[in-house]
């Protein structure tokens, strides 16, 4: 089936088998390979993206149902070459160990502070519980987000 | 992971869903997606068809007029941040807010949780409790079932093949207090149990209890033992217990269990948290 989706601010067209998962889509047929696949059963959050705005799992949607959206990865997140907010906070805040949750993690946190800019820890923490981090580097991560959130004027 | 095999066609309005679903005896309905792609990836299911209906706009609306009406395919993130929900029955808004995590809750709709039935799920403890009508509608038309009566068996509800659910609708609960008490599984954050309190009080007094609850059994039950205890009664700490008690007895051989929490734990902290959704909803 053809689909035609705008990823990273770029249209894409491609004809694609109905059962092809979105994160397959974004790494196997555009190489866009900063979207981890983890645990590939909806639970650790490592394939996060932004659907229309929204933070989405995509190894729980097939890319027949992207037709039309608009979907950020992180390979779209820093503007002109520069890093934005959430990863210069990781970045200062080492919220990483082996780096295999990082991309989801960024994203996750990008679409939480949206909703939440002004966020405690405890919001920090509950806001991710959608994505698992098995070096349990979960301090930094944390501290990370809020670097970010008061970097972006939370 | 992939799943088997499968056609797929986008459904423009409910009336060629429905004419789909007729036509196709191995049709499946994807909405959010959130609980039947997961399934679809064990193999757990493999449907021939998937008839998307997740661009439909006029099954996502929310609206207060009378009744609360949720449209099938509002999203659990929409029905937790929605004004009307936490005006109408912030029990509702409260639980949906506690499904899953943000991703999960951003595509998962209140129309295909229900229609999935988890018994580990949250909305249908509290649509029991509020007394919510389930609009559905089939190639023969529509119909509406009281959500006591939707929720048949662990993933089994009283919808008949070809049908769809359409919106759930939630009577005026003016003057009702209503609260949601949760214990999560600390990692799937599925209810382990779940109960709901919609309490109709004079003073001090309990003039009707709605007691629901769900995740320690094979599909949301009301607790009418325990409503019965209340009838009436100042809902003191010995009424609490009492009502507990009756709670405990009901579910009874029917509590589930897991590694996580064995039945013996389960039935014990039923009757905790029927008290922490009592105390909850009384403020």
């Amino acid at each position: 089936m053809k689909i035609s989706v705008k990823i990273n601010g770029k249209t894409v067209e491609r004809d694609v088998d109905p059962r092809m998962l979105l994160v397959h889509f974004l790494r196997d047929e555009l190489g866009l390979t900063g979207t981890k696949v983890g645990c590939d059963t909806s639970q650790c959050g490592s394939c996060t993206v932004h659907l229309n705005g929204e933070a989405l799992k995509s190894c729980t949607f097939f890319a027949v149902q992207a037709d039309g959206a608009e979907i950020t990865t992180i390979e779209g997140l820093a503007a002109n070459g520069s890093l934005h907010p959430m990863q210069e906070g990781f970045w200062e805040k080492h919220g990483l160990q082996c780096g295999y949750c990082t991309p989801g993690m960024i994203m996750a946190s990008v679409a939480f502070l949206k909703k939440h800019a002004h966020p405690t820890e405890e919001d920090i923490r509950h806001g991710l519980e959608g994505n698992l981090c098995r070096c349990t580097g979960y301090h930094n991560i944390v501290a990370a987000v809020k670097a970010a959130s008061e970097k972006m004027g939370g | 992971m992939y799943p088997a095999k499968f056609d797929y066609y986008r459904a423009n309005s409910v009336e060629e869903a429905v004419k789909l679903l007729a036509e196709n005896s191995d049709a499946k309905l994807l909405a959010g997606g959130h609980s039947l792609i997961p399934a679809m990836k064990l193999r757990l299911t493999q449907p021939a068809l998937l008839i998307d209906i997740g661009k439909i706009d006029s099954l996502k609306n929310i609206k207060a007029n009378g009744s609360l009406e949720i449209g099938a395919l509002a999203t659990h993130a929409r029905v937790a941040a929605s004004a009307d929900v936490k005006k109408w029955f912030p029990a509702l808004a409260n639980a949906a807010s506690l499904i899953g995590d943000q991703q999960v809750r951003n595509f998962g709709t209140i129309g295909g949780n229900i229609a999935h039935a988890d018994p580990a799920s949250d909305p249908p403890t509290v649509l029991i409790a509020a007394g919510a009508t389930i609009h559905v509608r089939g190639a023969s038309g529509t119909r509406a079932i009281a959500a006591e009566d939707f929720f048949v068996d662990l993933f089994t509800t009283a919808l008949e093949p070809g049908e769809v659910v359409t919106k759930i609708e939630i009577p005026n609960l003016s003057g009702r207090k209503s609260a949601y008490a949760k214990m999560s599984h600390p990692a799937s954050r599925y209810a382990i149990v779940g109960v709901c309190a919609v309490l109709s009080m004079e003073g001090d007094t309990c003039k009707e209890a709605r007691l629901v609850v769900g995740g320690a059994v094979a599909h949301a039950t009301r607790l009418s033992e325990a409503e019965a205890v209340l009838k009436g009664k100042k809902l003191d700490a010995a009424a609490l217990k009492a009502a507990a008690d009756a709670a405990i007895a009901q579910v009874g051989d029917d509590a589930m269990g897991d590694i996580t929490a064995p039945a013996d734990y389960r039935r014990a902290m039923v009757g905790q948290y029927l008290q922490r959704a009592i105390q909850s909803a009384l403020g």
